[in-house]
């Protein structure tokens, strides 16, 4: 999956995720529009192959299939990406925190695991999400979110599936980017004891965490160089060398940016044991969204805008 | 001390033990290569040699960095089945002050784990860690590098397999405990055991095995912001220490930390007993000293282009050198700009022996050009090299 010069596409977006980006470009958020729309991705011809090492489905996805028959699975696995499966079933408040959450989707997890595995999925995913504020992330969700990703990389790897770890910290808040690094510091090594208590082989797993950024609304700007020194030394710090990648998550920010930020990160001079490469949902689908706009007749050129943004984010990796 | 001297018919007293350590820091510049800290007791951080030169400015004036262990020892942990904690918390920060004041620079504390049916057990693993993250964040807070030890013994007859398990679990506690204390890891250094079976285990080892188990276990929990790795040598005989040191530095697993050594006895054992307490026989146990400096030296660089290193009065035929080193030298193109005017900075070696920096662009920015090893294809299997 990270495999020099390449990256994942994340096209795991839920149903109701799916409905804020169709309704962007005025298109009906049904499971036609849905199919149509990751069938323009899919249908991306053998160059991808070189920049994407595994593709994220949502469930639904994973049994749908192109307008010739093939099965979306299929189409991947025949250009020698590995396939993804989201497996997490959103967020859930945690009682007495400030507005701060965990994951639910354990329950039959192992079942389910265990059918995607049949149905041709290598690796999962699972997100949790934390927010800095002037209380938060508190101890419990630290905690409670730690916990809970080494529950699911536990079942994961007990169904030969390889579980990407995703502990997201929003970039929403006006923190600095000193705080960011700080937060992720103390969230990413819970993490990894929370691994270390459940047993988890960490040579079979995968990071997705966020760059180390300032929160949307700071005022201070930083260059790519800062936000790759900040988020190369959180990283150092916290993730062991047996972890064999990072695939970072691009949260807010734009296409360009996220291969900036990408590139600056695998040019900072600190020694990185790791690979570190991108999962990037609408940083690699937006140019592709907009050229579609839910016509036929421009599903060609949206694939075209897709392959084209895929090849830059591969270079984006070679620093 | 009492143990070392009684083995080689020697009294216990202050002046001996003056005598002894005058042998060690009585070495020549040869050692400057090889030894980068030297750790004392706090006795012989105000003992001086002969001429009055204090010890502490004999190894100072030779380049290397004086360390000052600070631990009080340490004491059982009730309710547990024989297990410890190491105590020396108690004015711990006024006496980094004053020992940094007198010339140290790092120091060192030593905790204490056991395998056996029900140890380590939870309590001990997490106090240890606890106390290891206290003792390191207020060295920190007096300008000292904390070196921390969280030692598992090899007595018993578990396995290596056994052995590496409980050192993944209790490193594992060591960083998250560090991390809770806000310790500064690029100011740190690790002193663990090397993951090795029970003294009583039936089964042997190569130190391949060793090695693999070893690294694998601190790839699993020692983040790469830790600058080294000072291997303790436990009750390994030097050779046995050096042997498998090596093995470690040839490990074909990358290792962004420096895997060296922190030896008491694996590098004094030939100097004691050469000296037996005569003084005519120092000058010939510094000799000693000396040369198994420089051999635990060797160990460090792995393979290397030049060849294996005779061994254990076995000499280097049938062994090959696995060649590790190749050079590409001098800057790349970046971001749209050529080399013009760039400069290449020769020879800066990253922590690391996967990769080795040989250029680095100051002016284009171009990226430093490392270097992949070439595959390994040979190994050493006569010599042990």
């Amino acid at each position: 999956i990270v495999a020099p010069g390449k990256g994942i596409l994340a096209a795991d977006e839920s149903v109701g995720s799916m409905a804020k980006r169709l309704n962007q470009i005025g298109v009906e958020n049904t499971e036609e529009n849905r199919r149509l729309y990751r069938q323009i991705l899919f249908s991306a011809d053998s160059r991808v192959k070189k920049c994407i090492g595994g593709v994220i489905f949502f469930h639904e996805t994973m049994y749908q299939k192109a307008d010739d028959g093939t099965p979306f699975v299929q189409m991947i696995k025949d250009k020698g990406i590995v396939v993804g499966i989201k497996v997490d079933k959103g967020v859930v408040p945690l009682a007495g925190t400030d507005g701060e959450t965990t994951t639910q989707g354990l329950d039959g997890l192992w079942e389910r695991c265990a059918q995607y595995k049949k149905d041709g999925a290598d690796f999962a995913k699972w997100r949790c999400v934390l927010k800095i504020s002037e209380h938060t992330p508190s101890a419990l969700a630290i905690m409670e979110n730690a916990n809970v990703l080494a529950r699911y990389a536990s079942i994961c790897q007990q169904n030969g599936i390889v579980p990407i770890v995703e502990p997201e910290i929003l970039p929403d808040g006006d923190h600095d980017l000193k705080r960011c690094q700080y937060v992720t510091e103390k969230v990413l090594a819970a993490v990894y004891k929370a691994l270390s208590d459940h047993h988890v082989y960490l040579e079979g797993t995968l990071l997705k965490p966020n760059m180390v950024t300032p929160g949307h609304s700071c005022p201070t700007k930083y260059s790519p160089e800062e936000i790759a020194m900040a988020t190369v030394t959180a990283l150092r710090r916290t993730v062991p060398p047996a972890v064999p990648g990072v695939t970072f998550l691009s949260g807010g920010q734009s296409e360009e940016e996220a291969s900036i930020n990408l590139n600056a990160i695998n040019t900072c001079p600190l020694v990185r044991p790791w690979a570190l490469t991108f999962s990037y949902g609408r940083a690699l689908q937006a140019s592709a969204l907009s050229a579609w706009r839910g016509q036929r007749d421009n599903a060609e050129a949206a694939t075209e805008e897709f392959v084209k943004r895929a090849e830059v984010m591969g270079v984006a990796l070679l620093g």
